[in-house]
C-alpha cells in the first residue's frame, strides 16, 4: 500500500472499465431482481436482495474508484467508519419498518 | 522556542504587524487564505443572519403578546416561525462557533500556522454566502411556510411557498459545513506543533474534532434528503408522498438522522468553549480531562443513535420508539460527565467573575435545565402529552440559546482581546451577561408551563387563560433582546476606543495566549514547542505570572 501521488498507476484503464462493467451488471441485476416476487420466500426479501447488490456496488466504488484499496490504514478507518454510519441509518430505520405493525400503545 | 521565551516574545515592546494590518483592500480580505481573516468574515456574516433571525423571533413574541392573531395573518405567522428556525439553525447556530471561533483559534491552539486546507476554508465561506444568499433571496420573494423541518407530504405536495429555493440554499450550505469539518480533522491530525500530543490539546479542540465527525458523517444525509424532497416536488416520483407510493415517515427518519446530531454540531463546540472558560477562570487544571475529551466523542457517536425520539408520535413502531427512548437516556450520560467535571473543576478553584465566566456559569445552569427537560421528552409515555407543545420549544431553546448562544457569547468575550487586540468594557459586559441570563429565563421558563398546560407550538392564536405567561415571555424577550444588542455596541466601540489588551490579558496558559494580540498572519514568530500539559497554571507551563504583573503595573504607570 502506498500514499504517494501515483494512484493512477494502481490500475490501468481496462481494469477501470472492468469495474464499471461490474457496476452496470449490478444495476441490471437490481432491475430484474425487482421484477421477481421474492417476498414469497420471506417478507422483505426483494428489499434485501436490492440492498445486497447496492452494497456490493458501493464496495467496488470505494475500493477501486476511490482508491481506498491502496490507501493508508487511517483512510480505511474513515471508509469503514462511514460505511458503519450508513449501516446505522439503515438498521435503525429498518427496525421501524420491520416492526411497524406489531404492538400499539393501547395493547 | 521554549514556553518562557514564547511568553516573553509575546510581550515584545516593538509593535509587530498582525493579520488585521496585513493588507487593507477588499481583495486582500476576499482572497485571503488566512484562517483568522476568514473567521472575521464569518463573524460578520453570521451576525447578520443572527440579527435577521432575531427580528423574526421578536415578531413571534409580539404576535403572542395577545391571544388573538392580530399582528400578522396566520399564513404569515407560519412563514415567520419557519424562517426564524431556518436562519437561526442553518445559518447561525451550526456555523457560529466552529466557523468563527474554531476557524480563528484551532490553528493557534495547536501551534499551527493555518488550517491544513486554507483554500478549502475560503471556499467554505463562499459556499456559506451562496447558500445564505439563495435562502435570503427566497425569503424576500415570499418565503417558506413548512416549518424548519420541511415535513412531508406538506412540503412536497401542498405548500405553495418557496420550498425548492430554500431547500437548495440549505443543500448548498451543507457543503460549507462538510468542508469546515474536513479541514478541522485534517488540521488536527497533521498540523499539531511539536510536543502538542492528543492529550495536551485543549478541550476546545477535542470538541471541534468530535463536531467535525458529526458534520462529515451527518450533513450529506440531510443534503440528500432535501434533494429527494426537491426531486419528488419537481417530478412527482413517489419517495415520501404516500399517495404515489412513498412514505412520509421515511423523510422524518432521514431528516432526523442528521438533524438530531446537528444539535450536537451546535452544542459540542459550545461545550468546548465552556471547558476553556471554567478551567481558565478557576485557574485550575480541568477535572477529568480525558473524561471530558472522550465524552465529546461519545456524544458524537451516541448522538447518531437517538433520532427516533423526535418521531414518537409519528406512527413509527412502538418497538422502535422503545429502543430510541432507551438510547436517548444513554446519551445523557456523557453530557452529565461534562457537567460533573466542570463542577468539580470549580471546587476550590480561584474563581474570577469576569464577563466570560458569567456566561460560563450561566451556561451550566441553563444547559442543566435544558438537558433534564430533554429526559421528559425522551420518555416515551410522557412525550405523548408534551409533543408539539411549548414545552418542546422551551426545552430546545434552553439547550440552543441557554447552551450554544451563551457559550458563543462567552467565547466571543473571552477571545475578543486576542482577535482584536482591544479590551471591551468589563462593566457593560457584566451588565449584558446578566441581562441575557435574566431575559432568557423570563422568556423561556414560562413556556415550560405553557407547554405542560397544553399550548401547542406554531399557532398564532391561543386561549385567553394563557395570556399572562405569554406576556411574561414577551417581556423577557425584550430584556433578552437588549442584552444581546449591547455586546454589538460595546464590542464595536472597543475596536476604536478600547484599551489595548496585551497578549495575555487573562494570564492563561493556552498556546493562543502565547502570541501577540492580534496575532501575526503566520500566528507565531517561531514554531512553538509544547512542553507542558493542558491547563497547566504552574511555573512548568512557562507562565511567568510575576513578570506579567510587573509588566501590567509598568504599562498602567
Amino acid at each position: 500500500m502506498s500514499d504517494n501521488n501515483s494512484e493512477h498507476l494502481h490500475m490501468n484503464i481496462p481494469k477501470y472499465i472492468g469495474i464499471f462493467m461490474i457496476l452496470v451488471v449490478g444495476t441490471i441485476a437490481t432491475y430484474f431482481a425487482a421484477t421477481v416476487d421474492m417476498d414469497r420466500f420471506f417478507p422483505g426479501a426483494n428489499t434485501l436482495v436490492a440492498l445486497l447488490i447496492a452494497f456490493t456496488k458501493m464496495t467496488f466504488v470505494m475500493l477501486f474508484f476511490m482508491h481506498v484499496y491502496w490507501s493508508k490504514r487511517l483512510i480505511w478507518l474513515a471508509a469503514v467508519g462511514s460505511f458503519f454510519w450508513l449501516a446505522i441509518m439503515f438498521a435503525y430505520t429498518m427496525q421501524d419498518y420491520l416492526t411497524r405493525g406489531s404492538g400499539t400503545f393501547s395493547g | 522556542m521554549n514556553a518562557q521565551t514564547a511568553i516573553t516574545e509575546g510581550h515584545a515592546d516593538t509593535p509587530k504587524g498582525n493579520y488585521l494590518t496585513n493588507g487593507s483592500t477588499l481583495a486582500s480580505w476576499l482572497l485571503t487564505k488566512d484562517h483568522k481573516r476568514i473567521a472575521i468574515m464569518y463573524l460578520i456574516s453570521v451576525s447578520v443572519f443572527f440579527m435577521m433571525g432575531g427580528l423574526y423571533a421578536a415578531t413571534i413574541r409580539l404576535e403572542l403578546l395577545t391571544p388573538a392573531s392580530d399582528l400578522v395573518e396566520t399564513a404569515t405567522y407560519n412563514k415567520v416561525f419557519t424562517q426564524h428556525g431556518i436562519l437561526m439553525i442553518f445559518f447561525f447556530l451550526i456555523p457560529s462557533i466552529p466557523a468563527i471561533l474554531g476557524n480563528f483559534l484551532l490553528p493557534l491552539m495547536i501551534g499551527a500556522k493555518d488550517l491544513a486546507l486554507p483554500r478549502i476554508n475560503l471556499i467554505s465561506l463562499y459556499i456559506y454566502w451562496l447558500g445564505g444568499g439563495l435562502t435570503l433571496f427566497a425569503l424576500m420573494q415570499g418565503g417558506v411556510d413548512t416549518g424548519w423541518t420541511f415535513y412531508t407530504p406538506y412540503s412536497t405536495t401542498f405548500s405553495n411557498s418557496f420550498v425548492m429555493f430554500v431547500g437548495l440554499g440549505i443543500f448548498i450550505n451543507g457543503f460549507s459545513s462538510i468542508l469546515t469539518g474536513l479541514n478541522f480533522i485534517v488540521t488536527i491530525h497533521t498540523m499539531r506543533a511539536p510536543g502538542m500530543t492528543w492529550f495536551r490539546m485543549p478541550l476546545f479542540v477535542w470538541a471541534h474534532y468530535a463536531t467535525s465527525l458529526v458534520m462529515i458523517l451527518g450533513t450529506p444525509v440531510v443534503a440528500i434528503t432535501v434533494l429527494l424532497l426537491a426531486i419528488e416536488r419537481a417530478t412527482h416520483v413517489g419517495i415520501f408522498d404516500p399517495s404515489i407510493g412513498g412514505d412520509p415517515i421515511l423523510f422524518q427518519h432521514m431528516f432526523w438522522f442528521y438533524s438530531h446530531p446537528a444539535v450536537y454540531i451546535m452544542i459540542l463546540p459550545g461545550m468546548g468553549v465552556i471547558s476553556e472558560l471554567i478551567s481558565n477562570f478557576s485557574r485550575k487544571k480541568v477535572f477529568g480531562y480525558e473524561f471530558i475529551a472522550f465524552s465529546s466523542i461519545a456524544i458524537a457517536v451516541f448522538g447518531f443513535l437517538v433520532w427516533g425520539h423526535h418521531m414518537f408520535v409519528s406512527g413509527q413502531s412502538i418497538y422502535a420508539g422503545m429502543v430510541f427512548s432507551f438510547l436517548t437516556m444513554v446519551v445523557a450520560v456523557p453530557s452529565a460527565i461534562k457537567m460533573f467535571n466542570w463542577t468539580a473543576t470549580l471546587y476550590k478553584g480561584s474563581i474570577s467573575f469576569d464577563t466570560p465566566m458569567l456566561y460560563a456559569l450561566g451556561f451550566m445552569g441553563l444547559f442543566l435545565i435544558g438537558g433534564l427537560t430533554g429526559l421528559f421528552l425522551g420518555a416515551i409515555g410522557l412525550t405523548v402529552h408534551l409533543t408539539d407543545t411549548y414545552f418542546v420549544v422551551a426545552h430546545f431553546h434552553y439547550v440552543m440559546v441557554g447552551g450554544q448562544v451563551i457559550a458563543y457569547l462567552g467565547g466571543i468575550h473571552y477571545w475578543w482581546p486576542k482577535m482584536t487586540g482591544r479590551m471591551y468594557s468589563e462593566f457593560w459586559g457584566k451588565i449584558s451577561a446578566m441581562l441575557v441570563f435574566v431575559g432568557f429565563n423570563l422568556t423561556f421558563f414560562p413556556q415550560f408551563i405553557l407547554g405542560y398546560q397544553g399550548m401547542p407550538r406554531r399557532y398564532a392564536a391561543y386561549p385567553e387563560e394563557l395570556q399572562v405567561l405569554n406576556i411574561f415571555s414577551t417581556a423577557g424577550a425584550s430584556v433578552l433582546g437588549i442584552g444581546l444588542i449591547m455586546p454589538a455596541i460595546y464590542l464595536t466601540h472597543s475596536l476604536i476606543f478600547g484599551k489595548k489588551a496585551g497578549d495575555n490579558p487573562w494570564m492563561h496558559p493556552g498556546l493562543e495566549w502565547r502570541t501577540s494580540s492580534p496575532p501575526p498572519t503566520e500566528n507565531f514568530d517561531v514554531m512553538p514547542v509544547v512542553t507542558w500539559e493542558a491547563y497547566e497554571f504552574g511555573e512548568e507551563s512557562g507562565l511567568d505570572l510575576e513578570g506579567a504583573k510587573r509588566r501590567d503595573a509598568a504599562s498602567i504607570a
